[in-house]
């Protein structure tokens, strides 16, 4: 406590304006580094992130070579996670399967999450007609109910692990432009945008300069709880033969092929199916601790 | 009251026009020319004609569209391609119901363990039942609802033996799916109810409800829980929505005859009246459930009358 | 004026709350005594963070376990010592003998009930009376508190009411059971100007009628002037003042006391010049000063200010404060420390 003397009203006095940004940025990290759930959920993608890149130097087979005299083995010292009917190792097939997997989520989040911030702000920002038409589209787009949606337009396009980033990409439109839409609302009626106005700022600039670093908090951590979501939903695509085609290793179709050994050799399901739980947990785990840091209300 | 459940009744128009406008529009979207798709590879440029001329694709756009949901409307939504019924004789025979029942289900399953789970998380927070139900509901929500069905095929029918592998018809059929169906549900339902009792425990009018001389139970159960469950209500019919949707997984693993099937089915046939009409019929349930839901979320919260 | 213990309804004894937290441990309360007479009303004045909130919490036990805790003293009431209660005698007292109202009439009545269900509610607890009786009085006390058409305001939900109106419920509700001593934080802070002269005109008018002796939280000396017979003047968890609401107002002596009586815009007075304000601020509780709390703002803060914290002594008027400045050893210390020019 200083002992100079200091005019102040004997209110408490509130946080200096220039100093807010830096200390909330100091708080975030403060809190998501005391997190032990969020930091265990970064590892976890760290962790999967270079196994994806490295998986040619790590994986110890080839994964798409046939042995089938060796098919449906166990695990063992030279194939740690077993065989598949075809012969082929787990292990390898599940380390390529996991460059699918990330790519296809995450960048179908990134998709889902541009074109979905991009409406968000023009409905929220412009109002009137253009949020009316936007918003009943979000609400046509929710009405297809889960996988429903992408299979529908896997149907209409076709099955590929391009189509796949498309449907799935599609499902987080309207998932984020609602929420973008909502936190604009917000952002444009703080007082300060409207004196940005007076001054005569451009509408772009407003929106890139002001509005957009103010409603990044909901939209990074919508974008990690999704990319969680949009994994499985991938996989699930391709389990059900709507996705990314066998022979390419990926989880979903290692699930499906397995399926029909699960009495003899459980092991071609149980390996691809915990990896795909260990990812997504991963994400929701990380997506979790960013909302408790970057939410002002949660002081503890 | 009585013209608010008009009005959002009323709102539903747009979004099925939204929706029966995108699924007419999906056959149109096809790359390439659907007729022949759909005739298959060893037709002949008459059958493809034909298929075209049988489908109307020959006429204008709009006028295609008017059909499609005049149609729709008296409950016709083509013929199966495959099967040569009328689609909606397909669904509703019996498919629709199976997917009706075991989402029913699976949203009961969901909603009972979710609610149970997070009151009793909220009610112990930070002890050990808290942390370990809401590190279940955490793998619960990130497990892939087909893996977690194999799985339990595994243990309990191929194992165990206690439980019939695959099929419908009796309630030893429905357990397995419902479980795999309700899982994801319940992990949400469990975390949402948590945070949100959570915080309604932390008010002030709880805080009342003590000053009062009220004791813990009835705080917790009249006072918080009450309050705590006008958002889970709206997260209710989200998930049901979902389980209809991952119906179409779970009906895949447990070869339960339901409309999900009948989706992957024919969608791997190219017979695509029948997948409009499916995907059609699930949307439409989803919006007539929220559209419910939203009204029972009007008169369970009366505070949202004002505005 | 001598008074036995049984004229006392509740003698607060050297209670000590604190706040456990990540950072520390706030002393939220620190050593309060304090006491209310049958029939009185004591005022607790303070800024926000004094700690006068958390007395009136700590004398219900209404704390928000396990982070804030009462960790010494004693809360007499009619000579029994309520920090010593069970959960369940507790119950017994909340409500019945020792009410409460809170500061936010928004927030502090279940949206989710009936206000008439919420009167009856404490009714049927602590009188044992049916459902349709609780519910024959709930409505009486809405006409006690002066609520028009009280069986239909009964039935109606808080959303539907006005700040003033719920803050009547609020009473409605503390005053159900006949208590004998009622708590009000803030009652009217939340409230438009010429609602709160309603709202502390029914609480005097129904403490008289009921004989309810008073406790009355606030930063507020007018409200203070208003309803008080004795006020404890708070600051940073301790009481520095304590006196006849008289006294107070015509002879106070702890420089906090005058500092916040200084900041009183006085419309009587014909004068352009400054409102006084007391310079700085509260201090951080989690590095409270050594000595005197108040020593770092104070404009007469010596040496002795600074290390050694002051008692709570009775002066010649039976006024007591805790400052230096009254004590013998006051002569003997040099200069001021604080020079606020």
């Amino acid at each position: 406590m200083d002992h100079q003397p200091q005019i102040e009203t004997m209110a408490v006095n509130p946080a200096r304006p220039e100093n807010s940004r830096a200390l909330r940025w100091k708080s975030f990290y403060k809190k998501l580094a005391k997190n032990k759930a969020a930091l265990a959920g970064a590892f976890i993608i760290l962790v999967f992130a270079l196994l994806a890149i490295f998986a040619p130097l790590i994986a110890p087979h080839n994964p798409s070579t046939f042995d089938l005299p060796n098919k449906l083995q166990p695990p063992s010292s030279d194939n740690w996670l077993g065989t598949d009917d075809k012969g082929r190792d787990i292990l390898s097939r599940i380390l390529y399967g996991s460059r699918i997997s990330l790519v296809v989520g995450i960048l179908s989040t990134i998709l889902g999450a541009l074109v979905g911030i991009i409406l968000g702000i023009v409905s929220g920002y412009y109002g009137k007609w253009v949020d009316t038409l936007i918003m009943r589209i979000c609400d046509v787009l929710l009405a297809f109910p889960g996988i429903l949606l992408a299979l529908a337009i896997v149907s209409v396009l076709g099955a590929s692990t391009t189509n796949v980033i498309i449907a799935v990409a599609f499902y987080a439109i309207p998932t984020f432009a609602r929420i973008v839409r909502g936190s604009t609302l917000t952002v444009k009626k703080l007082e300060y945008i409207d004196a940005i106005k007076a001054m005569g700022a451009r509408d772009t600039r407003i929106i890139f300069r002001h509005i957009l670093p103010n409603i990044m908090s909901p939209i990074i951590v919508q974008s990690t709880l999704y990319i969680a979501s949009a994994i499985i939903t991938a996989s699930a695509l391709s389990f059900l033969g709507m996705g990314t085609k066998p022979p390419t290793p990926e989880w979903g179709t290692m699930l499906a092929q397995g399926r029909s050994y699960v009495a003899q050799a459980p092991h071609l399901t149980i390996f691809p199916g915990l990896v795909i739980l260990l990812v997504v947990v991963g994400f929701n785990l990380f997506g979790d601790g960013l909302r408790d840091a970057l939410d002002p209300r949660s002081k503890k | 009251m009585f013209l608010y459940i008009v009005r959002r009744i009323f709102q539903t128009i747009p979004v099925m026009i939204g929706v029966t406008l995108a699924v007419f529009l999906m056959m149109h979207l096809i790359p390439g020319d659907a007729a022949k798709i759909m005739a298959g590879e060893n037709a002949n440029p008459e059958q493809v004609e034909q298929m075209r001329e049988n489908l109307g694709l020959n006429d204008p756009l709009y006028e295609q569209y008017f059909r499609f949901i005049g149609n729709a409307a008296t409950g016709d939504l083509g013929n199966s391609i495959r099967t040569s019924r009328p689609v909606t004789q397909e669904i509703f025979d019996s498919r629709f119901w199976i997917t009706v029942q075991l989402a029913i289900i699976g949203t009961a399953l969901a909603v009972l363990f979710g609610l149970i789970a997070g009151i009793i998380s909220a009610t112990r927070k930070y002890s050990f039942a808290d942390v370990s139900l809401m590190v279940i509901a955490l793998f619960g929500l990130s497990m892939p609802n087909f893996w977690l069905g194999i799985m339990l095929i595994y243990l309990f029918s191929v194992n165990l033996g206690w439980l019939p592998v695959a099929g419908w018809g009796t309630w030893e059929h429905m357990i397995l799916p419902a479980i795999t169906l309700g899982t994801a549900g319940a992990a949400i339902i469990a975390r949402m109810t948590r945070s949100s009792m959570l915080e309604v425990l932390d008010q002030d009018y709880i805080r009342t409800a003590y000053a009062k001389g009220v004791g813990d139970k009835l705080v917790i159960y009249k006072h918080g829980l009450r309050n705590a469950l006008i958002p889970v209500v709206t997260v209710v019919g989200l998930q049901f929505g979902s389980l209809l949707g991952g119906a179409v997984v779970t009906e895949t693993v447990f070869a339960v005859n339901g409309l999900g099937r009948l989706i992957i089915d024919s969608i791997r046939a190219h017979d695509f009246p029948m997948v409009q009409g499916t995907i059609l019929v699930c949307a439409v349930l989803f919006v007539v459930v929220n559209t419910i839901v939203d009204i029972s979320y009007r008169l369970l919260n009366k505070r949202v009358d004002l505005n | 004026m001598n008074l036995t213990k049984e004229d006392k309804i509740l003698e607060v004894k050297n209670l000590c709350t604190s706040f456990f937290t990540d950072e520390g441990e706030v002393k939220a309360v620190d050593g309060v005594d304090l006491s209310i007479e049958k029939g009185k009303t004591l005022g607790i004045v303070g800024e926000s963070g004094s700690g006068k909130s958390i007395t009136s919490l700590s004398i219900l036990r209404l704390l928000q376990e396990p982070a804030g805790r009462i960790k010494e003293g004693e809360v007499i009431f009619k000579g029994e010592d309520l920090v010593k209660k069970t959960k369940k005698q507790m119950r017994e007292i909340r409500g019945n003998n020792i009410s409460m109202i809170f500061q936010e009439p928004m927030t502090s009545l279940n949206p989710t009930l009936t206000c008439g269900e919420q009167i009856a509610e404490s009714i049927r607890i602590h009188q044992k009376l049916n459902k349709k009786k609780a519910w024959a009085k709930a409505v009486d006390m809405l006409k006690l508190v002066g609520i028009p058409s009280p069986e239909k305001r009964a039935k109606q939900y808080p959303f539907e009411l006005s700040g003033g109106m719920r803050q009547r419920v609020m009473i409605a509700i503390s005053l159900a059971c006949n208590p004998e001593l009622l708590i009000a934080d803030e009652p009217t802070t939340a409230l438009d100007v010429t609602i709160q002269a309603q709202i502390l005109e029914l609480i005097k008018n129904l403490q008289k009628e009921l004989g309810t002796s008073l406790m009355i939280i606030t930063h507020d000396l007018g409200v203070v002037a208003e309803m008080c017979d004795k006020v404890a003047v708070m600051y940073c968890g301790k009481v520095v003042e304590y006196a006849d609401v008289k006294t107070i107002f015509t002879n106070p002596k702890h420089p906090y006391t005058i500092g916040l009586l200084n900041s009183v815009p006085k419309h009587d007075e014909d004068v352009e010049g400054d409102l006084s304000i007391i310079p700085g601020s509260v201090p951080n509780p989690f590095h409270l000063p050594e000595g005197c709390r108040f020593a770092p703002r104070c404009p007469h803060a010596k040496e002795i200010c600074l290390t050694k914290l002051p008692h709570l002594e009775e002066t010649f008027d039976g006024d007591k404060v805790r400052c230096w400045i009254h004590s013998e050893e006051w002569e003997k210390q040099g200069k001021a420390v604080n020079a606020h020019e």
